[in-house]
C-alpha cells in the first residue's frame, strides 16, 4: 500500500514541521511569547500546513491525472479492428487492466521475475495458462496486443507511482524547508493560518453544492436519454402508467402525479391542524416543565425511520381502516377493498409530518415578539384570541413556509406509499383505493434486472428530474417566504 | 438638571381610583417590591420614579395584573380599585385589563393596519354595536391620541409603518379605545426622540380630563413636567410619595433628595 505509506509519511513530516515550526519561533524569540507576532503553535501550524497541503495537492492532482494519462496512451496500442465503439473499447480496457494485474501477482508470487512479466511474448508462452496457476482466471486467450497494452499499462503505472512518491515527497519537503526558513518572530502566521481555515471552509461549503450540481447533472443526462426514445408529450400528459419491459409500455406520469398529491394532500391536512395546534400549546400555554419534556418527545416522532412509519401503516393503520371502512366493517359501508389504500399511506404520513410542522411553527411563533402578547393581553385581550388575531397572523408567513417545506417532505416520501398505499398507478377519486407516487415507481423501475438503456428504466430518471424540480421549486417558494417573514419585525 | 421647570396645575384632589396595601412581589426568591402602599387619586397623572431595577415597571404591572402571565411572579397584599380588590377570586383578570389600560416602553402596534390595531380592544369587547359605530370609536381615539390629523387619510396602511412617535400615539389611541378608567403606562417616551416626547407628553396632560394616568418614567423632568404626584421607589421599597412639587422641591427623605440631585441612579 504504497500510497497509504505515503500518505502517513507527508503527515508525520507535517508534524515533525509543527513541533521544529514552534521550536525554531520562539529560539528567534528568545523564549519570550510577548516578543512573538503570533502565539507559538501558529507558527507551527503554519510550517504543518506548508508542508501538507503541496504534498497533498500534487497527490491528488497526480491521482486523478495518471489514469487518464495512461488510458490514453494505452489505447493507441490497441488496433481499431478490435473494437467497434466505445462500449466495447471498455471491455477491453478492463481486459488489459485485468492481465495487468494478473501479471503484477505473478511477480509477487515469484511466479515470474520483472524481466519475464515486461518481456514475455503471448506468441511463445500461454500466458493464460501461466496466469490461471497464480490464481488469475482469465476469460479467453491472451491477444498478443492485449498483453503488450497490459505490459504498457503495468510500466507506466509502476513508473507513475515511483515518479508520483518523488514529486510529492519533493513538493512537502519544498514547502517544509521554505516556510521553516521563513518561521521568525515578526512572521505573521497567525494570520496566514486563518486564510488557510478560511479556504478550508470555503471547501466544505462548495463540496455540498457541487454534489447538488452533480446529482442535478447525472439526472439530467439520463433524463435527455429516456425522452430520446419516449416523446416528452406522452410522459407529461399519458394518462396511464403500464410499464412493460417487453415494449410497448405506456409511461404517462399524470396517474403517479395524482396519487402524490393526493397522498400528500392527505398528510397535510392531518399534520397541519394538529402540528400547528400542538406548536400554539407549546409557545403559547405550556409551562417550562411541560415544554422540556413534550417538545424533545415529539421531535423523537421526526427521528423515527420511514420504513417504521411503513410498518405501522401496514401492520395497523390499514387493518383498522378495513374494519371501519371495507366489507361488513364497523361502518356498514363497503369503501374500502384492501388495507393498503391513499387514506392509510396519508394517514400515517401525516403523522410523520407533525413533529416537522409542530417544531418549526413553534420557532416561528416564537419569533413574535412578547411585545405583541402584552399589547394584546393589556388590551383585555385573553390568550386564545390574542393567539388567533395577534400572534397566528404574524407568524402566518413563516407558518406557511413550514407548511410548504412540510409539502415537500411529503412528495418525496416513499417508504410509507410503498408499504401503506400499494403499487398501483391509477387515476381515481376514492380515497380507500390503492393508488402510488413517482417516488414508490422510480424504485420499482430500477429495482430488478433492468437494462439501462430501456425507456422502461430510463424513465425513473425523468420521473425524478420532474419530481426534483416540483420540491425545488417548493422550497425556493418556502424559503422565499420565511425569508420575508423574517425582515417584518426590524 | 437646571432647566426642570415645575408646572403648577390646578390638582383637583378628587377621589382616590386605586388604593394599594401591604403590597409584596417576589419574582422566584428575588424579593422585587417590599410592602408598598399608595393611594392614586382619580383625574390625576401620578408619576413613579427611581433608579433602574427599583420595582416601577413591577409595581405597575401589579395594577392590571400583567404579572399573571409571568410564571415565577407572585404577587401579595391588597389592591383596590374603586374599593373593589382586583385580586380577588372573582375578578377576571381580562376584564380588568380592559379596564385598566397599559401602554408599553417601546410602541408595539400590530401587524395590522392603523384602523384595526385601534379597532382591536372595542372587536374583542363588543364595544360597537355597528361598523359606523366603531368608525366613530376609531376616529375618537385616534384624535384623543393626537394623532388623526396624521393618519386620518391612510387608516388602513400598516400601523408598524409610522415613525416612532406616531407609532407610540397610534398605541395610546389603542389602549385609549376600551374606554378604560386608568392608563399604565411604562417609560413611553424612552424610545421616542425629543420631539416625539414633547407630543406625547402634551397628549398625557390631555388624558388626564378623563383618566386616571399612572406613568413610569427615568427622566425627572419629565416626571416634573407632567405629573401631579410623584412617587419615589428605590430598592423595592416606596421612599417616598407626595405633590410632585413637594417632591422636587421640598423632599423630606434623603433617599429622594440624593436622588433628584442627581447622586444615585
Ligand atoms: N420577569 C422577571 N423575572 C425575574 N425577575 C424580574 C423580572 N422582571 C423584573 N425582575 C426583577 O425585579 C426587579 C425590579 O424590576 P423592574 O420592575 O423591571 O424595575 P424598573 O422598572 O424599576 O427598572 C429587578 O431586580 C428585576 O431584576
Ligand atoms: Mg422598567
Amino acid at each position: 500500500m504504497p500510497i497509504l505509506w505515503l500518505f502517513v509519511l507527508v503527515l508525520a513530516l507535517g508534524l515533525i514541521g509543527f513541533v521544529l515550526g514552534r521550536m525554531r519561533a520562539l529560539k528567534d524569540a528568545h523564549g519570550d511569547i510577548r516578543q512573538l507576532h503570533s502565539l507559538p503553535n501558529y507558527y507551527g501550524a503554519n510550517v504543518l500546513f506548508a508542508t501538507l497541503i503541496p504534498g497533498f495537492a500534487v497527490m491528488v492532482i497526480w491521482l486523478i491525472a495518471q489514469p487518464m494519462v495512461i488510458q490514453s496512451q494505452v489505447t493507441s496500442l490497441i488496433p481499431e479492428r478490435a473494437y467497434t465503439d466505445a462500449g466495447s473499447l471498455n471491455l477491453v480496457m478492463s481486459d488489459v487492466r485485468r492481465v495487468a494485474e494478473g501479471l503484477d501477482v505473478a511477480v509477487a508470487e515469484g511466479a515470474m521475475t520483472h524481466e519475464q512479466a515486461r518481456d514475455i511474448r503471448s506468441e511463445f508462452t500461454d500466458v493464460r495458462a501461466r496466469l490461471g496457476a497464480v490464481g488469475v482466471a482469465l476469460g479467453s486467450n491472451v491477444e498478443p496486443y492485449v498483453l503488450q497494452a497490459a505490459q504498457k499499462y503495468r510500466t507506466l503505472s509502476n513508473g507513475g507511482l515511483w515518479l508520483m512518491t518523488a514529486l510529492v515527497l519533493g513538493a512537502a519537503v519544498l514547502g517544509f524547508v521554505l516556510s521553516y526558513l521563513r518561521t521568525n518572530k515578526e512572521q505573521r502566521s497567525r494570520n496566514s493560518v486563518e486564510r488557510v481555515v478560511l479556504a478550508l471552509l470555503i471547501g466544505a461549503a462548495s463540496i455540498a453544492i457541487l454534489t447538488t450540481l452533480g446529482i442535478v447533472l447525472s439526472l439530467f443526462s439520463n433524463t435527455i436519454e429516456f425522452f430520446k426514445l419516449y416523446p416528452a408529450k406522452d410522459f407529461f400528459f399519458g394518462l396511464t402508467w403500464s410499464p412493460s419491459f417487453g415494449g410497448g409500455s405506456e409511461l404517462g406520469i399524470l396517474p403517479l402525479f395524482w396519487g402524490t398529491f393526493y397522498i400528500s394532500f392527505i398528510a397535510l391536512a392531518v399534520a397541519v391542524p394538529i402540528g400547528l395546534f400542538a406548536a400554539v400549546y407549546l409557545s403559547e400555554y405550556a409551562g417550562p416543565k411541560v415544554r422540556a419534556i413534550a417538545k424533545p418527545l415529539l421531535e423523537v416522532l421526526a427521528g423515527i425511520p420511514t420504513i417504521v412509519y411503513g410498518l405501522f401503516a401496514l401492520l395497523t393503520v390499514g387493518p383498522l381502516l378495513v374494519n371501519l371502512f371495507g366489507d361488513g366493517g364497523a361502518l356498514g359501508v363497503d369503501w374500502m377493498k384492501g388495507g393498503t389504500a391513499v387514506m392509510t399511506a396519508g394517514l400515517v404520513m401525516g403523522v410523520m409530518l407533525i413533529p416537522f410542522v409542530s417544531s418549526l411553527s413553534d420557532d416561528i411563533i416564537n419569533a413574535v415578539p412578547q411585545a405583541m402578547r402584552d399589547g394584546s393581553l393589556g388590551l383585555g385581550a385573553t390568550k386564545s384570541e390574542t393567539v388567533k388575531q395577534v400572534i397566528l397572523p404574524a407568524a402566518l408567513p413563516g407558518i406557511v413556509g413550514a407548511i410548504l417545506l412540510a409539502a415537500s417532505r411529503a412528495i418525496g416520501e416513499t417508504m410509507i406509499v410503498v408499504l401503506g398505499a400499494g403499487a398501483a398507478a391509477r387515476l381515481s377519486a376514492n380515497p380507500f383505493e390503492a393508488m402510488t407516487t413517482v417516488t414508490a415507481k422510480i424504485v420499482s423501475q430500477l429495482t430488478g434486472d433492468a437494462d439501462f438503456s430501456s425507456p422502461e428504466a430510463l424513465v425513473a430518471f425523468a420521473l425524478g428530474m420532474t419530481l426534483f424540480v416540483i420540491t425545488l421549486a417548493l422550497n425556493i417558494f418556502a424559503l422565499y417566504i420565511v425569508r420575508k417573514y423574517r425582515e417584518q419585525y426590524d | 438638571m437646571n432647566d426642570m421647570r415645575i408646572v403648577k396645575r390646578d390638582v383637583d384632589m378628587n377621589d382616590t381610583k386605586i388604593s394599594a396595601k401591604g403590597v409584596q412581589v417576589f419574582y422566584g426568591d428575588t424579593h422585587a417590591i417590599k410592602d408598598v402602599d399608595v393611594e392614586i387619586k382619580d383625574k390625576t397623572v401620578t408619576a413613579f420614579i427611581g433608579p433602574s431595577g427599583c420595582g416601577k415597571s413591577t409595581f405597575l404591572r401589579c395594577l392590571n395584573r400583567m404579572n399573571d402571565t409571568i410564571d415565577v411572579c407572585r404577587v401579595e397584599g391588597k389592591i383596590l380599585l374603586d374599593q373593589e380588590d382586583i385580586y380577588d377570586k372573582r375578578v377576571d383578570p381580562v376584564q380588568l385589563r380592559a379596564k385598566v389600560g397599559m401602554v408599553f416602553q417601546k410602541p408595539n402596534p400590530f401587524p395590522k393596519s392603523i384602523y384595526d390595531n385601534v379597532a382591536y380592544g372595542p372587536r374583542i369587547h363588543g364595544l360597537a354595536g355597528s361598523k359606523a359605530d366603531l368608525d366613530v370609536i376609531v376616529e375618537k381615539s385616534l384624535r384623543r391620541a393626537a394623532i388623526w390629523d396624521e393618519v386620518k387619510d391612510r387608516l388602513q396602511a400598516p400601523g408598524t409603518g409610522l415613525s416612532g412617535g406616531q407609532q407610540q400615539r397610534l398605541c395610546i389611541a389603542r389602549a385609549v379605545a376600551t374606554e378604560p378608567e386608568v392608563l399604565l403606562m411604562d417609560e413611553p417616551c424612552s424610545a421616542l426622540d425629543p420631539i416625539a416626547t414633547l407630543q406625547v407628553e402634551e397628549l398625557i396632560d390631555e388624558l388626564r380630563e378623563n383618566f386616571s394616568v399612572v406613568i413610569v418614567t427615568h427622566s425627572m423632568q419629565q416626571a416634573a413636567r407632567v405629573s401631579q404626584k410623584t412617587a419615589f421607589f428605590h430598592l423595592g421599597n416606596l421612599v417616598e410619595y407626595g405633590d410632585t412639587q413637594q417632591i422636587f422641591t421640598n423632599p423630606k427623605d434623603e433617599r429622594t433628595e440624593s436622588y433628584i440631585t442627581g447622586r444615585i441612579g
